[in-house]
This record gives C-alpha cells, structure tokens and sequence, in this order.
C-alpha cells in the first residue's frame, strides 16, 4: 500500500505543478495583445497572414514608443483551426496572460466559439474578416465587411452595369453563405428577379470535384440571359472551382463570377489564367493607389523579407482595428476593457483606401465597397467603388426576422440586439 | 502483451485510481472552501481545462475497452463520443428558451433563421434533462447496436472493419455539416446559457460538471476493470487472440464483440455529454476521422490494454498539445509528432510499458 | 474596312477631331494614331474605351495589330520612356517590337514593362471589333468562331455581314453556321411560312442557339401568356424541342459517365500507391496524402526553375516526384516502419506522427499559404465534341495517365525481378526468406514504389486542386475507402472500385446534391462491406486470414 501511495504522491505532484504553470500570472510593466489565429490546421492559409500583420503592427507601435509609456507585447496562441480550442485559447489569453485586446478569429464558427467566453471575461475581441452580421457583441469589434458592405453593392453592379438577368448563388455550406444567399434571394426578389432565374447551389468545405456543378451553371447560363454567379465559396474550394470554368469554357465574358472570399492571398497560390476578368467585392485592394497604402506595402514588405508577398482586406481590417484600438486606448488613458470599450465608439482612423472609417455604435466600421477585376498579375483592377464610404449594418433589412432588430452600443438602448418594435433588448449574456 | 497484462500490477492502477479520486475532489473542494483571490483557488480556466481532459480520458478508456481487450480498431469512436455530445447540447439550446438572438420561444436561433416553421421531431424531448440524459447513452449506443450487429455478424475484421468506421463518421461528418439536418450545420450548438436553471458559466456549475467529469471517469475505470475481470472480459480477451479459436468453442463471438462496442459506445457518449458543457460548443468537427484516429494515439501513447494507460495517454498527450500551442505555436506539429514515432518505435507498450519497466529495474 | 458605321463610333471621332484641330499641330499621318495610342495609355477605363474606338475609326493597317495585341494581353508601356511595345515574353525577358512602326527593340526585362489591364467590357468590346474583322481572315476556325461569337446579339448589321460573305465563303462548316445565324433570324420574320420552313429545317441542327430560340417561342411571360401569339408555331416548336432533348439526353448521359470516370481515376491515382504500402505491405500508411503533397510540391519546384516552359516540367515532375517522393518513402521504411513489421496497428501511429511531422516541414519551406502551379497550354480548355458535350483536357489527360500508371505498375509486378520478389514477400515472408529473396531490401523497394507512386499522383493533383500542406488530409480517407473497397492486396480491385465510386458518385449528385452523394456512396461502402467482408475482389488462400 505504501508503494501505491508513493507513485499517487509523485503522480499528484507532477499535476500540481502542471496546475501552478496553468495559473501563474506575472505582472510585467508591459501592455500584452493577444493573437488567436490558427496557425497550422485547414485555416493557417489564411489565417498566417493575420498573425504576423499583428506582430508588424506591434512592432511598430513599439518603435513609436508603445502605448501609454508601456511597450506592446504580443501574446501569440495556436488554436489549430480547432474551435473548441479556440475557446479554450481565448481564455488562456485572457485569464493566464491577462491581455488587454485579442486580434483574431476568422471563420464564424471559431468566433461564435470564443464569443461566450469573450463575454464572460468581459474581453476585447477585433475580428477583421468578412461575415454574415446578425450579431453585434459588447465585447467584440467588427472591423471586416458586414453583408450590406460587400454583397449588396456586388449585386447592384452586376445588375446596373453588366446588365445581369438570371443569377447563381453558390456557397459553402455554412452560415456566412447561408446568410449571405438568403439576403440576396431576398434583395433580388425585391428587385422583380423570378425565382426561376435564381439558382442556388451548396457544397461541403473543401469541395474538389467541380465537373457537375460547372456543367449545371454552365446549362443555366446558357439560356440566352445574361448570367452571373455569386460565389460565396470558401478558401481552398476556389482552386478547383474556377480551373474546372476555365476548363469547360466558361469566361468572364459570358459568365462572370464575383467572388466575396477570393483576395490577393488566395490569388497568390492559383494559377490565375482562369480566372482573369472574373470579379471580387471587397473594401481594400493592394492595387489601390494611395500614399498611405504604398507605405503600408512597403512595411509590410520589410517585415516579412519577402517582395512578392501581398496584402489583402483582412489584414487592412486588422490594420485599422489595431489603430483604433491603440487611439482608443490613448483616449480612456487606459486598457481597461470597459473604459475602451467605451472610447472605441466614434473613433476615427484612416483607411488605406484614402477614406476615413470609423467605429460606429453598432460595433462595426464604416468602408467603402470597391468592385475588381483579377489581372493575371493576381491583382485587382477597380472597376466600380460606392462614391462614400457605407455603415456597417449588423442585422440586416432584408431579413424579416432582422429587420426590426438593431445594435447600439451607446446609452440609453446598450443594447446589441435591441428590438424597435418590442423595444426590448434579447440574446444578451449579462 | 500477455506478460504485460498479468505482471501489470495493480500497484499502478491503484496509484492512477487514487490520483484521479484526490484530482476530483481536491479541486471542487478548493474551489468551494477557499475565496477566489487565495492561491490555492483553481481558475476557471484550469479547472475547465482538467474537466476537458477527463472527459478526454473517459473517451481513451472506452476506446481501450474495444480496441485494447477486444482488438476492434475502432477508427470512428470520435462520432459516439460527438453524438452524446449533439444530445446534451440539444438539451442546453433548448434552455436558451427565449432568450436567443431572434427571441422564438420554441425553435433555437439557427432554425430561426433558415426559416424553420417547427421544431423538427427529433428535437422533441430534449427539453427534459432527464430525456436528454437518456438519449446521451442511448443515441450512441443504438448506432453502435446497428452498426455492430451488420459488421460482426458477417465477420467484416481487421481492418476492413477500421475502416468502415471510419466511413461511418465521415458520412455523419458530412451529414452534421448540412444544415438542412437540424443540428445547426458547421456552426453546430453552441452559446449555451443554463443547465438545470444553474447558469453554465457559474463557477458551481464548472465545478460540478469537473466533480462528475472525474466520477464518472473513476467509476467507468473501476466497472471497466471489474469486466475485463470477469468471465465474460477473458472471453473477449481471448476473441482479441484468437477469434476462430473462441468461435469454435462454442461462443457466438459477435455477440460478445457486440456487447462490447455498444458498452464502450455508450461510455464514449457520456464522455461527450461531459465534454460539451465545458467547452461551451459542439460541431461536426468532432465527426472528422483525425479527431478519432487522435483517440487511438492516446490510447496507443498511454499502452493499450492496460485501461489507466489510455486515461495517461489522452492526459499527457492533451496536455501536451494544450502547453505546446501556446509555448511554441509553429513548431508544435514537428514535437507531437516526432513524438508519436519515438513512443511507437522505443516504447511499444507506451508510457505505462515504461514505467512498468523502471519500477522492475528499480526492484532489481 | 468600311463596316464601320459613322453612327457609331461618330461621336468619339468627331470630340477626337476638335480636340486635333484646336491643338492646330500639323498632321502627319500618325498624329491621331498617338493621340488614341496615348489615351490607351492612360489609367481610366473610359478613355481607353473611347480609344479603342477611334483606333478602329482610323482604319490605320496598325490598330488591328494592335487591338489584337491588346486584347491578348501583350500590349505594355515601358516603363522607362513611356513607349508602347508589344511584347512576347522569352525566358526572364520580353521580345519587344515597337508598336507604331513594327520595329524591333532590344529585349527587356520583365520588371520594366508594365502591362495594359483590360475590364471584361472592353474585352468584349474588342472581341468583338476583332471578330468582325475575322470574318474575313484566313483560317476557316477563326472565322467559325468569328460567326459563332456573332450569335450572342446579332444586328441588322451584322447580317448583311453575313449574307455577304456567305456569297464567297468557301469553307463549308463556316458556310453552315452562317446559314445557321440566317435561318435564326428568319424565325422572327413576319411571313408565317418562312417561319415554319426555317423551324423545320432548324429543327435538325442540335445547336445551342436553335434550343434558345426553340425555348423562347414556347416560354411564358411573367402574366402567364405565351411570348408567342401563333399557336402553329408553338406546336412546331415544341415538337422540335422534344426530338433535340433525346439526343441532348444521351449527350447528358455521356457526359455524366466522363465526369464519373474523371472522379474514379482521381481515387483510383490517389489510391493505387496506398493499394502497394497497405494492400501488399500491409502498413497503414497515414503518411500516404503527404506523399501525395510531396509530388505536388516537385511539380511546382521544378515549374520555379522552368517558368516558360509548363509543359516540359509538368512532363519532367512525373519522374521527378516519383523519384523524390520514392526516396522518401525509403527513408521514412528504413528510418522508422522497418522496426514496426508485425505491428501493422502501430505503423498507423508512426506514420501519422510522420504525416504531422511532413505537413509542417512543407509548411516552415514552402510557408502555409498554397503555392500556384500553372496548367500547360495542352491541358486548359475542353474538347468541344458539339455544342451540349464538350470534355475538358485536363480531366481526360489525367485519365489516361491513370490508366498509364496503373498498367505500368501492374506490369512492374507481373514481369520484373522486383515484382515477383514483391509478390513473394507479401505471400509468404518466411518462406520467401527461405528461398534467398532479400526481404528487408524488397520491404524498401515496396515502399518506396508505393510512395514513388503517390509522388507522380500528387503531380496530377497539383493540376486539379490546391497545392498547400493539407493536400494530403483532404485525399486520405478517400483512399483507404478505395483500397477497402477493392479489396486489400488486389490492385484490380483498386482500379475497379475507384472507378465505380466515381461513376455512382455523378450519377446521385444530379438527384442528391454534392454532399449527399458523397454520404450515400460512404452508406454503400459500409453495407456493401457487410455482404462482402473482404471488399470486391477478395484475396484468396492463407494470406487471406493473416
């Protein structure tokens, strides 16, 4: 029994430095920023990128001599494209290493994961990519597009400009193409579009056999109206999607396809030559010519060491997000959550776009839509761009469910799903 | 493997067994008797972290049971383990209630949203926690009935029957992610509000659900043990060693086989209905083949056929993971890995063969 | 080149003309040729539009070239003195011609031009001045497509055009699909006869265009009314359309067992190599995806080191990746699973750590974004059969390299030395060892052929899909369904079960849906096992039980 006892004894000891390694804190005279992108799994393509942007920009900062006469240190984390872990890593951030912000997320799954969590701890969460809205969290800032910043304009220009008659809505199963399709069925019904001139398509993440699907928007376009497909398809689908229209014959000329998760980094691993002419809806091109965007390349350039890389819209979406944050953190004169929180709102920063967006009280940003070409260069050439730039709407006017809902973050509704017509405010955690 | 099995003491099941009772009751009690601020009061993030690897445990352990006794590479154990995870999160969405994003009394936000009318059929019930708890064992436990009943009734082994189960949760993979099956597709259920009326983020809550996670982890080891023991555990075993041997001594061996996956089946599925609440969200990439071939690594890491070896193996390869993605986030692939060839290659018997092998050198 | 009409292109020419006179220069002959060669230079899209107008108006024997020139993407500016060249790019650099005189420069770098971006609507613009000058061209095929682009929205124009040239034309298929474009437009005419007549005589051409306009005389309108007020018509049309669906049906069907069969050849190249490691070795080889991605990864390598000649390296990567990808997969026999014989369940351990360890190493070399291998000239586009059936190059090549590889590899085994030794080995190790067959040097040629074949899959791969580190997850389990299902140890089972999970995958999706197509082939896999524990070509004798 001894002996039992013993091994317990060590095994109980090894655990209970395991358990002080969990706890410990240190308190350092540093402001620490936590960044929770996948960095191996199916999302380190994309999210890669974001984690060293961050660290560009922290490193950055710090040269200009930090922020509130602290240095800047990142906290970097690697939830591995796992979402529960995402969850557990957000909590890590935030109760191990105590950071003041977390700059991450990109797919709605991982966000929705750490958004309880987030809420709980009363964090400060930037989430810099594209997204279905029907949200808007006290503790989360949306620097990435919401529906009415990049699908409605798309459609719009595809309707007015190239006089588009029948429409392919084709997505990857999961809630941001859902939502995304269902506001515009709802938007083109409304502009007098019959049903049967609207064809939607689904198929699962990673999606590599395109041959029937091709061959069905092939047949549908075919019919003599002007057809476009609206991709909502989502990362490494894309390659095979659009070598299989190039293969089977179907150009930007006849059939254009405008795509709202194809950027300048996924471009930079496709062969482009099938997809020239075809359209992305984005807020940001690197092909956008102003001073502020060449020293942005140019940095971005320097850090990485590597002149052929690129930038694309998330990491613009990080870009103002971290100097808002670092501007609002100035305002309150300090980090603590709830006092940025508040200054966040009505915060003004510059785009790379020569607009200047701001922090509206809905917790999203103001951007202007622009709509590009892909060259074969794998860069965008604008062909359309809204004149100023537009609101950011978390709950969306095309849904009946929605509509009467909206966010605001500012006395007296602080509210993120706040009913117009109930006047009550529901879906809150706190 | 034999030698193994018979010298391999009850001295190290006994020390794991005490472990696991003081972990249990330690950290809840800590947690109850001292105020927040004190140092030895356990964090919400550590003791949901603990909680998630005993319920990772329970899921090793179970896995053990088939595959270490009764030699059923189960490559799809993760989808048992996924659906009693489902049906406890059924339960927890549906005590959103009202508060939800859209405010719909009845229908979860998702359905909500794609338009759903009503509630479908198979989400009645699930309001009772009582039901729910009920569906946990038995929703995985009637696949694995069925699936178990085809494949070893017309003897489909070996690795034929690895990968078939591996077939079978990937086509629920794919299944779950259709958002038209009602289970909330890629985002699946998550922002869980209450359980039982007691707010799930409560640190009461948290302990409990840590308090059961290793209950049912010491009590699942004990059962599991006293089976292996019984007569029926050496008929399995002897299956694992011999198949056509046991047959031809009279024993339906599928019946046994049979038994067994559905017990473990079942097993898996608590370990998922512990899981979910502690983590705060289910999808369908707990379906994914890799999230059950992950199963069968811990279990491997630890020594199969010891049944603590799998609890040590999902313990330390957990913990592994969970220290190294926060120390070193790009290189943490190549040590996982380059571990589970040097434990494969210098450790047959895994981590348990080990420390058999130092106390043996240590008596000597 | 007088088909010009002043009506059209009049405004630009004229605001191109004031704006000439008001400068007052004395006008040579190539004034207003710089002038609109200028514009193009210039940024916005309008200008360049209104440019490429008024290159057409000049009607100079340049602006053909050049708007073709345009139009393909090898028009640029230099960047240092701001000339306009054409250019053919040569290795790192371009063969640049002067694109006012045609005279020859010197060659250029590629980083000092810089190229003239085009929008999809002044591609069609130009495709479409450049195809009404086609008509006239030399080659017969430019002309068909000349004829055929005019389809899409034809004018009075355009007609005359037409029947001008169909006067002259010698080409008989050209000759044919102007009368096409004629017997169209005499559908709408106001003669009732002249309509039935050319429906009738349409009704035998199954074209795409003759099935638009056949569906447009039998469509309604939003209220519910025929488009088309005369029932005759309707009638005729209708029946018209019927006897062209049957025939479109088999072409869907033909279609459909192509889609199929370019599916199974996927599973079956990404299985076959899996079909040796774990069908006749008996390793479960998780590594096998990530062998796969090795394969890819050399094809774009060696595309890095020859960036102007696709075709050569795709062709040289074949042997390459089966070289790279077969010394790793010794490596990885000798270094690890050797020791591991006998305990076939924990080589699926090892070799997932190995695939772990694979996918980060590509991703710390190559970094984790996907890398972009270009597809050869020969195999873009598709073999336009007719109008409704068309198969892509691609696909089609890939098939036929599968066939290849497979029939390669079974005679590899059926008449070589090693095959037979391999053959041997996978029978019966002891005895094998008994009659003198060194057998840990066979374990390390099987694998590294299994892996080396894996290699020249992935080069196939790199043509159809994404080439980034989880290459290899995404193939994985497919394949081991595959092998499964074929029969563990039988590569005909291999190629067999690939192809016919292919061909019932595109035969559900139609009815199914992509998802669940997939699902009910996994459901068919699990209950087809159950009837036949041993897949479809089960092993036979004593090594069936082992």
């Amino acid at each position: 029994m001894k002996n039992y006892l013993q091994t317990g004894k060590k095994l109980l000891g090894v655990l209970a430095i395991s358990a002080a390694l969990f706890g410990t804190a240190q308190a350092e005279d540093t402001i620490k920023v936590g960044v929770l992108h996948s960095l191996s799994g199916t999302m380190a393509i994309s999210e890669t990128t974001l984690k060293d942007t961050m660290l560009m920009l922290i490193d950055e900062q710090n040269k200009k001599g930090g922020l509130l006469g602290k240095k800047l240190e990142p906290v970097v984390v690697d939830p591995a494209s796992n979402w529960p872990l995402f969850a557990e890593k957000a909590r890590e951030l935030l109760t191990k290493d105590k950071v003041s912000a977390i700059f991450g997320c990109w797919t709605s799954v991982s966000r929705k994961s750490v958004l309880p969590v987030i809420e709980e701890l009363n964090g400060i969460l930037f989430y810099p990519v594209q997204y279905e809205g029907e949200e808007s969290s006290k503790n989360v800032f949306y620097t990435g597009a919401a529906p009415n910043q990049q699908a409605i304009p798309a459609v719009d220009y595809l309707m007015n400009d190239l006089k588009v008659k029948r429409w392919v809505l084709a997505g990857t199963d999961y809630v941001y193409p859902r939502t995304t399709n269902k506001i515009l069925e709802a938007y083109l019904k409304a502009k007098g579009v019959a049903k049967k001139d609207i064809m939607i398509n689904y198929t699962p993440f990673g999606h590599s056999d395109w041959q029937s699907i091709v061959a069905d928007i092939k047949k549908f376009g075919s019919a003599g109206k002007k057809t476009a497909v609206v991709s909502t398809i989502n990362g490494d689908a894309n390659v095979p999607f659009y070598k299989e229209l190039g293969n089977q014959g179907v150009s930007a000329e006849n059939i254009p396809v405008v795509a709202f998760s194809v950027g300048e980094e996924e471009l930079s691993g496709i062969d482009t030559k099938p997809l020239v002419g075809h359209l992305a809806a984005w807020n940001y091109f690197m092909s956008i010519d102003t001073t502020k965007n060449a020293e942005f390349i140019k940095q971005w350039k320097d850090y990485i060491k590597n002149p052929k890389r690129v930038t694309n819209d998330p990491m613009e979406a990080h870009y103002i997000g971290f100097n808002m944050w670092v501007k609002a953190v100035e305002k309150a004169g300090t980090t603590d959550p709830d006092a940025v929180q508040k200054a966040m709102i009505g915060i003004e920063y510059p785009n790379l776009t020569g607009g200047v967006s701001k922090m509206l009280p809905n917790h999203h940003i103001t951007k202007p839509v622009l709509i590009g070409e892909i060259q074969d260069d794998g860069q965008f050439v604008t062909v359309w761009q809204t004149n100023k730039l537009v609101d950011g709407d978390a709950w969306s006017d095309f849904l009946p469910e929605s509509k009467p809902i909206i966010a605001d973050w500012t006395a007296p509704i602080n509210c993120g799903n706040f009913n117009t017509k109930t006047k009550k405010c529901s879906g809150q955690n706190y | 493997m034999k030698l193994l099995a018979s010298s391999l003491t009850d001295k190290t099941y006994a020390s794991v067994l005490l472990t696991l009772l003081a972990v249990t009751f330690i950290i809840p009690l800590c947690n109850w008797l001292t105020p927040t601020d004190s140092p030895l009061h356990f964090s919400a993030y550590t003791v949901s972290l603990i909680g998630k690897y005993l319920s990772f445990a329970l899921l090793g352990l179970s896995l053990d049971l088939v595959w270490g006794y009764c030699g059923i590479l189960a490559l799809g154990h993760g989808a048992f383990f996924a659906l009693g995870g489902y049906a406890i999160g059924m339960y927890l969405m549906r005590q959103i209630g009202s508060r939800g994003v859209y405010g719909d009394p009845l229908l979860p936000d998702f359905m909500v949203f794609l338009n759903w009318q009503e509630l479908p059929w198979y989400w009645f019930g699930f309001n009772h926690f009582g039901f729910a708890l009920l569906m946990v064992v038995l929703v995985p436990g009637s696949l694995a009935f069925v699936f178990g009943w085809l494949a070893f009734r017309s003897r489909v082994t070996g690795v034929y029957l690895s990968i078939i189960t591996q077939a079978l949760t990937y086509a629920l993979l794919l299944a779950f992610f259709r958002n038209e099956m009602g289970f909330g597709g890629n985002n699946g259920l998550t922002d869980f509000k209450e359980i039982l009326g007691f707010s799930i983020q409560s640190e009461a809550v948290r302990s409990t659900l840590f308090l059961l996670s290793g209950l049912a982890l010491i009590i699942a080891l004990i059962t599991c043990r006293w089976l292996v023991n019984t007569k029926l555990g050496r008929v399995i075993t002897a299956i694992r060693d011999q198949e056509a041997r046991v047959r031809f001594l009279g024993y339906r061996v599928e019946l046994f086989k049979l038994w067994i996956f559905v017990f473990a089946a079942m097993l898996a599925g608590i370990a998922g209905a512990l899981y979910v609440p502690q983590v705060g969200i289910i999808n369908p990439s707990e379906f994914s083949p890799l999230n059950s071939l992950e199963i069968v690594i811990w279990v491997a890491m630890g020594g199969r056929g010891t049944l603590y070896g799998a609890i040590i193996g999902a313990l330390v390869v957990n913990y592994c993971k969970t220290v190294l993605t926060g120390l070193l986030p790009d290189a943490w692939l190549y040590i996982l890995g380059g571990l589970f060839i040097v434990v494969t290659v210098l450790l047959p018997d895994g981590i348990v063969g080990l420390i058999q092998r130092k106390l043996k050198e240590q008596r000597a | 080149m007088n088909f010009f009409s002043i009506t059209r292109y009049g405004l630009a020419s004229l605001m191109l003309c004031v704006a000439l006179s008001a400068h007052g220069e004395p006008k040579t002959l190539n004034t207003p040729l710089l002038e609109a060669l200028t514009a193009i230079k210039q940024g916005s899209m309008t200008q360049r539009e209104q440019a490429i107008n008024s290159l057409v108006e000049l009607k100079n024997p340049r602006s053909l070239v050049i708007l073709q020139a345009l139009l393909s993407g090898k028009l640029f500016i230099c960047k240092d003195d701001d000339k306009l060249v054409i250019g053919e790019p040569n290795e790192q650099t371009y063969q640049i011609r002067d694109a006012i005189d045609d005279a020859p420069l010197a060659p250029i770098n590629a980083e000092q031009v810089s190229k003239i971006n085009l929008t999809n609507k002044l591609r069609s613009q130009l495709r479409k001045i450049i195809g009404e000058l086609e008509l006239n061209a030399e080659q017969a095929d430019t002309r068909l497509a000349a004829v055929k682009a005019m389809n899409q929205d034809i004018d009075e124009r355009m007609l005359e055009l037409l029947k001008t040239r169909l006067a002259i034309e010698p080409d008989a298929r050209v000759k044919q699909a102007i009368e096409n474009s004629l017997l169209l437009q005499k559908v709408d005419s106001v003669d009732k006869n002249e309509r039935i007549k050319a429906i009738e005589q349409l009704k035998t051409q199954a074209n795409l265009s003759v099935v638009n306009k056949l569906k447009s005389l039998i469509e309604k309108d939003s209220d519910g009314q025929f488009a088309e007020a005369d029932s005759d018509i309707r009638n005729l049309a209708e029946a018209a359309l019927a006897k062209i669906n049957t025939q479109l049906q088999v072409y869907s069907a033909i279609e459909t067992v192509f889609f199929g069969l370019s599916l199974g050849a996927v599973l079956v190249l990404s299985a076959i190599g899996l079909a040796i490691t774990f069908g006749v070795m008996g390793v479960i080889n998780m590594a096998h995806g990530e062998l796969m991605m090795i394969g890819a990864y050399t094809t774009y390598v060696i595309q890095q080191i020859l960036p102007n000649q696709l075709g050569l390296s795709v062709i040289l990567a074949i042997p390459a990746a089966f070289v790279i990808a077969g010394l790793v997969g010794i490596a990885i026999e000798r270094g690890i699973i050797r020791f591991l014989y006998g305990r076939p369940l924990e080589t699926l351990l090892a070799t997932f750590g190995i695939s772990l360890f694979l996918q980060q190493t590509v991703r710390s070399i190559f970094s984790p974004l996907n890398r972009s291998v270009a597809t050869p000239e020969w195999m873009s586009g598709s073999w336009q059969i007719n109008d409704f059936l068309s198969l892509t190059w691609n696909r089609f090549y890939i098939l036929i390299f599968c066939l290849l590889v497979f029939v390669l590899l079974l005679q590899i085994l059926k008449h070589t030395r090693l095959g037979l030794e391999v053959r041997a080995v996978a029978q019966n190790r002891r005895m094998a060892k008994a009659m003198g067959i060194p057998t840990a040097r066979v374990d390390a040629m099987t694998f590294g052929l299994g892996s080396g074949i894996a290699g020249v899959a992935g080069v196939a791969l790199s043509q159809i899909t994404n080439v980034g580190p989880n290459l290899g997850q995404s193939y994985i389990v497919d394949s081991f369904m595959v092998v499964v299902f074929g029969g563990v140890g039988n590569l005909l089972g291999t190629l067999v079960a690939g192809f016919s999970l292919g061909i019932a995958n595109k035969f559900l999706e139609p009815f199914a849906g992509a998802v669940l197509a997939k699902i009910l082939v996994l459901i068919f896999i699990i209950l087809f096992i159950q009837k036949r524990p041993r897949g479809l070509f089960p092993q036979k004798g004593r090594a069936a039980d082992s």
